[in-house]
């Protein structure tokens, strides 16, 4: 046992204790968290900036407005609703169509109208939201994945993690839902999470419940080697996230739109460290390797060359 | 920067702690391991009551200087009434009287007690003293036909005295008994009934109440025994076992058939008792005889306060102790529980169920609420009013617990009430949160997680010795504080995640 703990040590994998204490402690204020912790509040700084974001159909704030959500989902025949304090990617229902006056979620399980708004109901009530504190629904823009993914990954929609420390893209991943993960993208429920080379956008071998794989469980296609269209713009879009929050460590979850491009989903301020198993890579040498030459990068350019030089496969 | 404050703090505390723990411990002599039995007790008697309009006068019956026992440091805490302590016929009441108060009142009458064997000069109970019962009619006549049965199967004093009480203890008790005491009488009104019929029979006996000395207790109930004149002294009786003499641990608070306390102008008069031992009897004796002047400390720690809250400290001071158990199995060893000090409170709990009830409560309760929970899904209710719900059963749920284990004379059961309800309701909702989002096993993996926390904050709160160490020694607490902070930057891998990582060391990491 201290065998194993000696060698994570000297990868250098970063524990929640030492990421807490060392790095999210320290780089990101509290009276930050709540522009990360909204997804509204997310959304709109990230507008502000020029950074895309999926289209936002409506919002429900009180229980007296749930009965006003046909007003919004009415002309709209796929759409998502996800609570806007939820975390960990909790709480969001997709639906992809309708049949006759019911709703069809991406798994196929029909919806009553007055399931939605009971779903909705719960969302406001904070049931997803932390420490239980009321919140507000959105209901947004359901993302066309694109086609790279098609074929490594079942029903949901894969994301594209990036830890950025201090402007500078540290490491990412890409995280697959399988039948397991219920088309979830959560390694916790089963999905698949591939790592990425951060030099060139090209999927690693992929971990699956603590086991590496180079296969999608489901259907055996091959994630490794899967080449990510517009790297350099979901770095650039990643990279700017430090200063649009003012958090110095954050975990920025993008997504690929097959028609309108990557997509800022949302802002962590206490990213995970599964990514670490992903990459087969700890992470805290990357991290310390930023800190120490953090002077030397003044803008987004050098910030995104210096990752793609240093944290290369 | 910070790292270095936190050491400068963490020192400064350890040293305070230290320091205090060493002077306590070997200069003023406090006792590092408790001791089986003491001969110094601190006994209390908590009188409150409601105040009227009229002018207050309460007085109550305090115990005396007897054979096995010295009173010393006896206080009344009282602020604002008159104090008087009066002996009439070797029985010693304090009076307490005020003309005007308001509202809710409490007081204090608060002594030490010494165990010690010592001769007391007995005078002969007047003969005058004797006083024959009123008894009328039926009445007379079953106590008589009582009395000279028993003289009857006796050769002396002794023999008629534990006649009686063999006869008002017997299982189908003869109808001259019921007719005096009535049905399932209390020991207070047995031993009142044999004064009464010892009198008719010409002996001197009287009732006697009191307590027994027992460590941290609260709520102190009253034992009734008898006292009879025979052969030159006091000789006692337990009316319970209808044996000859009783423990050593008994201490006579007061003699005679009247009530404890006599008031006017009260409402609601309530004594609580509560009986501690004296933790340091080298201090306390120093103390008593002024050889040692009360030092500055001692002013100021738990023991100055009232007996019946130091109980409640005891409890409470073991409360760190369990938190500071889960910031370890939080934080260095990596285990996830419903709730950060849900387990510690359920281990309080444990504590009066004690465990294998306890688990079995907890269990119980969190399985049908969780149920319950479930169903309220389908029901589709709003979260505050769904928890208002939850929280309903679960107090129903208790309610019932108890009254289904006290008709199977299952007592354990009765203190299910001391589970804290609110958390509970809490922990059903998380994990039924959990149970819709992460699925059954992740679930009941926590819950277990959970619970084995809580037993061993259990095994931990209920160790004696531990006990008797932040009690003595609250300074403790500093250094625990100082363990918690430097734990406070921990930084290292949580036990936990060594397996969570495992697979990353099967390979080469090239950075």
């Amino acid at each position: 046992m201290f065998s194993v703990k000696r060698q994570l040590n000297k990868i250098g994998v970063l524990g929640i204790n030492r990421r807490n204490a060392e790095f999210t402690l320290k780089y990101n204020s509290r009276n930050r968290y709540p522009l990360v912790d909204d997804k509204l509040l997310t959304k709109k700084l990230a507008q502000k900036a020029g950074i895309a974001v999926p289209k936002l159909y409506g919002v429900i704030e009180t229980e007296y407005q749930v009965r006003q959500l046909d007003a919004v989902i009415q002309s709209h025949t796929d759409f998502a609703i996800k609570p806007s304090r939820g975390s960990g990617g909790n709480g969001i229902l997709v639906i992809a169509g309708r049949s006759r006056d019911m709703y069809r979620k991406v798994d196929g399980v029909l919806l009553t109208r007055e399931e939605i708004g009971y779903y909705v109901s719960n969302i406001i009530s904070g049931i997803y939201s932390l420490g239980g504190q009321p919140d507000k629904a959105l209901i947004e823009y359901r993302v066309q994945f694109d086609p790279v993914f098609e074929t490594i990954s079942h029903q949901g929609v894969p994301d594209i993690r990036v830890i950025v420390f201090l402007g500078v893209p540290v490491m990412s991943m890409v995280r697959l839902p399988t039948r397991m993960s219920g088309g979830k993208a959560n390694l916790h429920q089963g999905a698949l999470g591939a790592g990425i080379d951060m030099a060139t956008g090209t999927t690693l071998s992929a971990v699956w419940r603590n086991t590496i794989v180079n296969e999608h469980p489901d259907n055996g296609n091959p994630v490794a080697g899967v080449k990510i269209p517009s790297w350099n713009t979901l770095l650039k879009i990643a990279a700017q996230c430090n200063e649009l929050t003012g958090l110095g460590y954050v975990g920025v979850d993008l997504v690929l739109d097959k028609d309108k491009g990557p997509l800022l989903l949302e802002i962590n301020a206490r990213p995970g460290l599964n990514i670490q198993i992903a990459n087969r890579a700890g992470l805290l040498p990357r991290l310390q390797f930023v800190e120490q030459h953090k002077q030397e990068l003044s803008n987004i350019e050098d910030r995104i060359a210096f990752s793609k030089q240093h944290f290369r496969a | 920067m910070t790292k270095r404050h936190l050491t400068y703090l963490t020192l400064v505390l350890v040293f305070i702690g230290l320091a205090v723990f060493l002077y306590k411990a070997v200069v003023l002599d406090f006792p590092l391991v408790s001791r089986a039995r003491s001969d110094i007790w601190h006994i209390e008697a908590h009188l409150s009551f409601v105040s009227g309009k009229d002018p207050i006068k309460v007085s109550m019956h305090i115990p005396r200087n007897s054979r096995q026992f010295a009173l010393v440091n006896e206080n009344f805490i009282s602020r604002g009434y008159g104090v008087n302590v009066a002996t009439e016929d070797g029985k010693r009441r304090v009076h307490w009287s005020i003309r005007s108060v308001k509202g809710a009142q409490n007081l204090y009458y608060r002594a030490s007690v010494r165990r010690m064997n010592r001769d007391v000069l007995i005078q002969r109970p007047e003969k005058s003293g004797l006083k024959e019962p009123e008894f009328n009619g039926a009445y007379r006549e079953a106590s008589e036909t009582l009395v000279s049965e028993a003289r009857a199967k006796s050769a002396d004093v002794e023999g008629i005295v534990l006649e009686l009480l063999r006869h008002f203890n017997a299982p189908q008790p003869d109808d001259n008994v019921t007719l005096l005491l009535g049905k399932k009488a209390s020991v207070q009104k047995k031993v009142d009934l044999t004064v009464q019929l010892l009198a008719l029979a010409g002996i001197h006996a009287r009732s006697v109440h009191g307590i027994r000395l027992e460590d941290q207790k609260r709520n102190a109930p009253m034992f009734h025994w008898l006292e009879v004149y025979d052969q030159k002294q006091w000789l006692s009786y337990d009316p319970l076992t209808a044996k000859p003499g009783i423990s050593e641990d008994y201490l006579a608070w007061w003699r005679g058939m009247e009530p404890l306390v006599l008031s006017q102008g009260v409402k609601s008069p309530l004594v609580n008792l509560s009986i501690a031992r004296s933790e340091m009897p080298a201090v306390q004796a120093a103390l008593e005889t002024g050889e040692l002047k009360k030092p500055f400390l001692l002013n100021f720690s738990l023991l100055s306060l009232p007996v019946e809250t130091q109980a409640v400290y005891h409890v409470i001071l073991l409360v760190p102790v369990g938190v500071f158990l889960l910031v370890i199995l939080r934080n260095v060893i990596g285990i996830r529980t419903f709730g950060t000090f849900m387990p510690v409170l359920i281990a309080l709990a444990f504590r009066e169920t004690h465990l294998l009830w306890g688990v079995i409560f907890f269990t119980a309760l969190i399985a049908i609420g969780l149920v319950i929970r479930l169903y309220l899904a389908h029901l589709k209710l709003l979260v505050v009013p769904r928890l208002a719900a939850v929280l309903i059963v679960v107090i129903g749920l208790m309610a019932l617990f108890s009254i289904l284990t006290h008709k199977l004379g299952l007592e354990r059961g009765l203190s299910v009430a001391l589970f804290p309800m609110v958390i509970l309701t809490m922990t059903i909702e998380r994990m039924s949160v959990v149970w819709e989002e992460l699925g059954a096993l992740e679930t009941l993996k926590q819950g277990a997680w959970s619970l084995a926390a809580a037993m061993l904050a259990y095994v931990v709160m209920t160790i004696g010795y531990l006990e008797h160490l932040v009690s003595v020694f609250p300074e403790l607490l500093l250094l625990l504080l100082a363990a918690t902070l430097w734990l406070g930057r921990y930084t290292g891998l949580r036990l936990l995640e060594l397996p969570r990582f495992k697979s990353m060391t099967e390979i080469k990491s090239d950075v």
